[in-house]
């Protein structure tokens, strides 16, 4: 069911700000993509781009063609809803609903589109999806309690179930770890490592550890100048990115000799 | 020469940490002394209490600066200084709350009795009724506040937390929105009686000349209503993280249900404080209810159909209409008025209890 993305000559816009220009790329599926670059250099914008949630931003808009499965997600028609059911995101800060508990937190992908299930059926894909997010263990006497009572770490990962339980095609992670401490970090990174099975993840990153370890291709954004529009540097294998890269720019960045 | 370069090194001897303070007993011994000198002298010298209340305060301002001044320092003196002023405008600004309650409560509470809430005012004439020779009573005040006031909500709610839905999650920075926030800020600050004129106006259009009813009423204070909620609703949205909204959507939930399931459950205890202070607020109204719902002495439970009492016309007829049983009409004005003030408050301490109950709870 995952599924891979072909990216040509997208053009993103804040209003009359030009914010990423051309970039073109394929990702594919089953695999981790990462993007990594400066901040301020498009990639959450990009990534925000890729399932249609760049628009919920007043003014915004995009150019090009970002083909899933054969069809343009930007072709005129497209339901910005369906996009989303098909492509679920996970954000950087966790953002559990709070009026919900930890059992409703995860089924409200399907309770909000109101898809009518049994009891059974639904604490089945409750179960599935904490165990798939590596959280069952850890809540499965306290469903019943507020999603917002469980630590940043845990929410995150609650974040991570609500969102493999609408059985997304492809997962998007915007800095998934950037507010979490290494033991978390490293439990969503092995959760990252066990979901590629399943489905095409594409991940922000400002850790370059984390891109190394996590990601099977990682494309480099840079900005050419303050002020200008981002844009994508390099895109390849994340082993020759990080050994032999074929910018210089992605070089000095990689190693830290930036600017 | 090395001895020279050598610069001396300075002696670094250590900051006192310890200043000299005035004991806690300080402030209650400086007023009792100040009143009791300003108390002494004004007694000698025939001032009413406001003169000695005044020169006590002169004194204790002075008297208490000075003597910190003298232990502790300037800059505690100032301390001193500064918070006694602040507490004094606390005690002014508390003055006509305690005034105001202890008047309303000391002449309403009694003439409170289950006669007082049981009869209307038919055919009462000073303290009793003519025919059955029971007291008379705000039945059909009560009826008609209780009736109208909910009338008005149903009408005001529904049209406030939808209006302020769109300015949020629709129109954010039309140029339509923009307007319409504005208009709603100039509602806010509309007399009443210009509500009372419009809803006057509009029923007579509709009904004909002469017409009277709660409903009238009703719509006055809806108009008055209305700004209130929208702009407590629209500061409660606003409110909602972004982030909920975009979680939500990366789930491929639609834009209203969104707006259904998660951000008015979210914002929901606020807008019910919100909705609550705002009937809080228009159940105390007068002058439309006295264009447009009329004045009767019969309780009245058809918003639609002839004239009704609220409580606040019926504290305003009752006080003006004078006469012989002027006292009697009074001392039922003080009983309606210490009713309103208690429903009005219980409408407040409802309101907080919404925003408890209602406010996203962590679990912890």
């Amino acid at each position: 069911m995952a599924k891979s993305i072909d990216v040509s000559d997208v053009n993103i816009y804040y209003g009359d700000f030009l914010a990423v220009e051309g970039v073109n790329m394929s990702i594919r599926a089953r695999s981790v993509t990462a993007f990594i670059g400066p901040s301020g250099c498009g990639k959450s914008t990009f990534l925000r781009s890729l399932n249609r949630m760049h628009e919920v931003i007043p003014g915004a808009r995009v150019e090009g063609k970002i083909v899933v499965d054969a069809q343009d997600l930007y072709a005129p028609g497209v339901d910005p809803v369906a996009v989303r059911r098909q492509i679920g995101m996970v954000f950087q800060r966790p953002n559990p609903f709070p009026t919900m508990s930890i059992y409703d937190n995860v089924l409200a992908g399907n309770r909000l589109n109101s898809k009518k299930m049994k009891k059974s059926e639904a604490d089945d894909i409750v179960e599935k999806s904490l165990r798939g997010a590596n959280l069952w263990t850890e809540v499965k006497d306290r469903l019943g309690k507020p999603g917002m009572g469980l630590s940043g770490g845990q929410q995150q990962r609650l974040c991570i179930a609500r969102a493999i339980a609408v059985e997304p095609q492809v997962l998007l992670m915007d800095e998934p770890c950037s507010a979490l401490d290494p033991i978390s970090t490293s439990a969503i990174e092995d959760l990252i490592h066990e979901l590629k099975s399943e489905y095409t993840i594409v991940i922000v990153t400002h850790n370059m550890q984390q891109a190394a370890r996590v990601s099977d291709e990682t494309g480099f954004f840079n900005l050419k100048a303050t002020g200008e529009p981002g844009h994508l540097v390099e895109f390849n294998p994340t082993a020759k990115m990080f050994a032999n890269p074929d910018n210089a720019a992605t070089e000095a960045y990689i190693s830290g000799r930036f600017g | 020469m090395t001895e020279l370069l050598e610069p001396e090194a300075p002696v670094r001897r250590p900051i006192p940490l310890q200043a000299p303070q005035l004991p806690r007993w300080a402030p209650p011994v400086a007023l009792f002394l100040s009143l009791a000198a300003a108390g002494l002298v004004g007694l000698l010298l025939g001032w009413g209490p406001a003169g000695i209340a005044v020169v006590a305060w002169v004194l204790f301002l002075v008297g208490f600066t000075g003597w910190a001044q003298a232990i502790e320092g300037r800059r505690k003196a100032v301390d001193r200084m500064f918070a006694t002023l602040i507490w004094s405008t606390f005690v002014i600004a508390m003055v006509p709350l305690v005034s105001v309650t202890w008047e309303v409560v000391s002449k309403g509470h009694g003439i409170i009795g289950a006669d007082f809430f049981a009869n209307d005012m038919r055919g009462v004439l000073g303290e009793t009724n003519i025919v059955t020779g029971e007291p008379g009573g705000i039945k059909h005040a009560l009826v008609g506040t209780l009736m109208i006031t909910l009338t008005a909500t149903a009408m005001a709610v529904p049209v406030g937390v939808m209006a302020a839905i769109y300015l949020v999650e629709y129109g954010k920075r039309t140029r339509f929105a923009r307007t319409i926030t504005f208009l709603v800020d100039v509602m806010t600050g509309i007399p009443s009686i210009v509500a009372g004129l419009f809803a006057f106006s509009l029923l007579t259009l509709i009904f004909g000349a002469a017409y009277r009813s709660g409903f009238g009423g009703s719509v006055a204070l809806a108009v008055i209503m209305v700004p209130i909620v929208v702009r407590a609703t629209e500061e409660m949205l606003k409110l909602v993280p972004d982030e909920l909204r975009e979680a939500s959507y990366a789930l491929g939930v639609p834009k209203w249900r969104t707006i259904v399931k998660v951000v008015l459950p979210t914002a929901f205890g606020g807008i019910a404080t919100g909705v609550t202070l705002a009937v809080a607020r228009v159940a105390g109204e007068t002058a439309p209810l006295l264009i447009i719902a009329g004045s009767t002495t019969v309780a009245n439970w058809n918003v639609f159909e002839g004239r009704m009492m609220t409580l606040p016309v019926f504290i305003y007829s009752s006080v003006t209409t004078g006469g012989k049983y002027a006292a009697e009409q009074e001392a039922r004005a003080w009983g309606a008025a210490l009713v309103l003030v208690v429903i009005v408050m219980s409408l407040n301490l409802l309101a907080r209890l919404l925003g408890k109950i209602f406010s996203p709870k962590t679990g912890r």
